[in-house]
């Protein structure tokens, strides 16, 4: 049963996801609903995986790639279910499904064995360093969809045309503070990943740093991110060139999370 | 019987003719009142607005036409007018045609702006008005309640009434769809002309609660102002102003550029990058097109705003098709009210005419035969009630499918068995 629970999440999320599509042509509210609906259930036997998963592991679900990827889609549903209660966008989700599909999809392609963590590893630093990492970059995740929307929605009103998504989009300035938020929340949070992880290696290995693909590639990101904050304190960097930045730091996210793990030698890696 | 409608609207009269024979204030009810004292007349109703004047009104089938030609008298004594004046701009629809009228009506798809919303108010106001007078009954009170209901069926499946279709609508519109929400804006009348005064108008409905006016002569500026409880500025200060401005509506008669992109990306600047909706209705423009390649920065002037109104009345245009279909399955199932009230008094009558026969047939055998015993009778009373029900099954069948297209089958059926 929990090793085939990821399967039917990892469906759900996808017919939710073809559902949204749909929607982009069928406007009613049965449809939308139905969106709604099936990213309720997919959550919840999404978080029944990861419950159940905790019981038997005895610490946080995050130390192979299948449990990570898993545990990566459900902050960035959190996240959404949240953005959905506030603002009742349903258009979020077409944004935001096709990040979710690939996640859950790494997720399956992945071996889901249970190996119990070498003790190295089992400290009380993995709890902080791996929830703080992931729930920042969910949100990075998911404002990086909400840059997107703001780009169509700008170019709509630019260029004085109203396309498909006009009527369900919301105003640009809401997606920008929107977008902002985002990603204040996430900045303090990677911040402190860095942090604890550091300290995790020093009780771990003995050094705090040792320019591993992964802290290098993880500083890079934080980087971005700082940028972009200051660009848009200092230098007023909002709208557009704040929507195609949060896209930017985004794909350095993806590739901090994926890329190294599978093109580079790391001692960081998810097995 | 027979549902006709009167009337005439802006397809086919002019407002020369229809402000002549509309029914405004006391000529309402003294109209309803003449029309209602007409003798061939069961029911009536009057909707006047100003892009129609209809009578709605039921007579029996043989007297339509006497009572057409009266309530034209009534029309001409009324209003004190040549009836050759109107007469070639009357339409008169009958019965399915009248009722299709009248949904296609309430549901505004026959209206001068397909969609407009205020059609059904003023329906709404009609029937109030002639259930007042009890001038209405039974047909018209349902075939009103019925189009008032097909109206809201079409405003909810459909987006026919969604999209805005006038210039200072697709403003607020746009504005909608830039600002998180229009509360606690603040807008400003660069010069103070009528167009600016509407648009400014829509987006104060909107919520927008701060205006502020720069105009070149003060005193029309300060009425404008006052009239918006808003501040007044003096026109050289407007660039000022553009720093805490959400939105600008700019309409003066300066014959070049008030504001160009230099001047702009420095307002920018200090505005933080907070975005801003300009509106230009001017003509020639006042503010450089180029502006609107600043980021956060929207323009929008006539012809932009002209555009989106074309859109969305395309838009309209294909909703009105649904629309068109709600109409038709609303038709239907009303004309299948109307046909059972006058088939079903029939039926009835010669269903009970079968169980008297039945029933008196019972008794007389139970009489002659009183031995019998309870199963017996019972078995008997089953196979009576199972004859005639045979029997009139085959006119029942005819009533329901053919009485309603003509009234003959329900004429002979109450002869043959004595009705």
């Amino acid at each position: 049963m929990i090793f085939s629970l990821p399967y039917i999440v990892f469906g759900l999320y996808t017919i939710a996801l073809l559902i949204s599509i749909v929607s982009i042509y069928k406007d009613s509210s049965k449809i939308k609903n139905s969106i709604i609906y099936f990213l309720i259930c997919a959550f919840a036997l999404h978080s029944g995986s990861i419950i159940s998963r905790f019981f038997i592991l005895g610490t946080i679900p995050i130390t192979n790639m299948y449990e990570s990827s898993s545990f990566f889609a459900w902050s960035v549903m959190v996240i959404f279910f949240y953005l959905y209660y506030r603002y009742r966008v349903t258009i979020l989700a077409l944004f935001i499904l096709p990040i979710m599909s690939l996640l859950m999809f790494v997720a399956i392609m992945s071996p889901n064995e249970i190996h119990p963590l070498s003790p190295l590893l089992n400290s009380f630093w993995l709890v902080f360093h791996t929830t703080f990492a992931f729930v920042g970059n969910s949100a990075f995740a998911v404002s990086a969809g909400i840059g997107v929307m703001y780009l169509i929605q700008e170019r709509y009103l630019k260029r004085k045309r109203k396309g498909d998504f006009f009527n369900k989009l919301p105003s640009v300035q809401i997606l920008d503070e929107i977008n902002y938020k985002l990603i204040t929340l996430g900045f303090p949070l990677i911040t402190l990943a860095i942090i604890t992880g550091a300290l995790w290696a020093e009780s771990a290995f003995g050094t705090y740093w040792r320019w591993d693909p992964k802290e290098t590639w993880s500083l890079f990101t934080w980087l971005i991110y700082a940028l972009i904050l200051h660009l848009r304190i200092i230098g007023n960097w909002r709208g557009k060139k704040a929507a195609i930045l949060s896209i930017l730091g985004f794909l350095s996210v993806l590739f901090t999370y994926y890329g190294v793990n599978f093109l580079m030698e790391s001692y960081h890696s998810f097995k | 019987m027979n549902i006709i409608v009167l009337g005439l609207n802006h397809k086919t009269a002019s407002v020369e003719v229809r402000e002549k024979i509309a029914f405004s204030g006391t000529k309402l009810e003294e109209g309803l009142m003449h029309f209602s004292s007409i003798s061939q007349i069961k029911e009536t109703a009057i909707l006047s607005t100003c892009n129609r004047v209809e009578v709605y009104f039921v007579v029996d089938k043989d007297n339509a036409d006497e009572a057409i030609e009266k309530i034209q008298d009534v029309i001409s004594i009324v209003h004190n007018i040549e009836k050759s004046l109107f007469l070639q701009h009357l339409y008169n629809h009958r019965n399915k045609k009248a009722v299709k009228h009248i949904f296609r009506v309430a549901s505004s798809l026959d209206s001068m702006i397909v969609g407009e919303p205020q059609i059904l108010g003023q329906l709404k106001d009609a029937f109030d008005l002639s259930l007042k007078k009890k001038t209405t009954g039974v047909i018209l009170n349902k075939l009103i309640t019925h189009a008032i209901y097909t109206a809201k069926r079409v405003r909810t499946e459909t987006k026919i009434a969604e999209n805005a279709v006038s210039i200072s609508f697709a403003a607020v519109e746009m504005a909608k769809k830039i600002f998180i929400s229009l509360t606690e804006k603040r807008v400003m009348l660069i010069g103070a002309g009528e167009m600016a005064e509407l648009a400014a108008r829509h987006l104060i409905n909107n919520g927008v609660s701060n205006v502020i006016v720069a105009n070149r002569t003060f005193e029309r500026g300060c009425e404008l102002a006052n009239l918006f409880n808003g501040k007044v500025v003096k026109f050289e200060d407007f660039q000022r102003e553009l720093v805490n401005v959400d939105i600008v509506i700019c309409s003066t008669g300066a014959s070049s550029y008030i504001i160009n992109k230099e001047q702009m990306h420095k307002i920018m600047k200090e505005r933080k990058n907070k975005p801003v909706f300009i509106i230009d209705i001017s003509v020639p423009r006042n503010v450089a097109p180029d502006i609107n390649d600043i980021d956060n920065v929207y323009l929008y002037d006539v012809d932009d705003l002209q555009d989106v109104v074309y859109s969305n009345i395309n838009n309209r245009k294909k909703e009105a098709e649904k629309a068109e279909n709600i109409v038709s399955e609303e038709v239907e199932s009303f004309i299948n009210w109307i046909d059972s009230l006058q088939v079903t008094p029939t039926v009835i009558a010669l269903k009970k005419k079968a169980e008297e026969i039945r029933d008196d047939e019972f008794q007389r055998f139970k009489n002659k035969y009183p031995n019998l015993n309870e199963d017996t009778l019972k078995a008997i009373h089953y196979m009576g009630t199972a004859i005639i029900n045979k029997l009139i099954h085959p006119p029942i069948i005819a009533l329901k499918e053919h009485g309603n297209e003509s009234t003959q089958i329900v004429e002979f059926t109450k002869k043959l068995y004595d009705l």
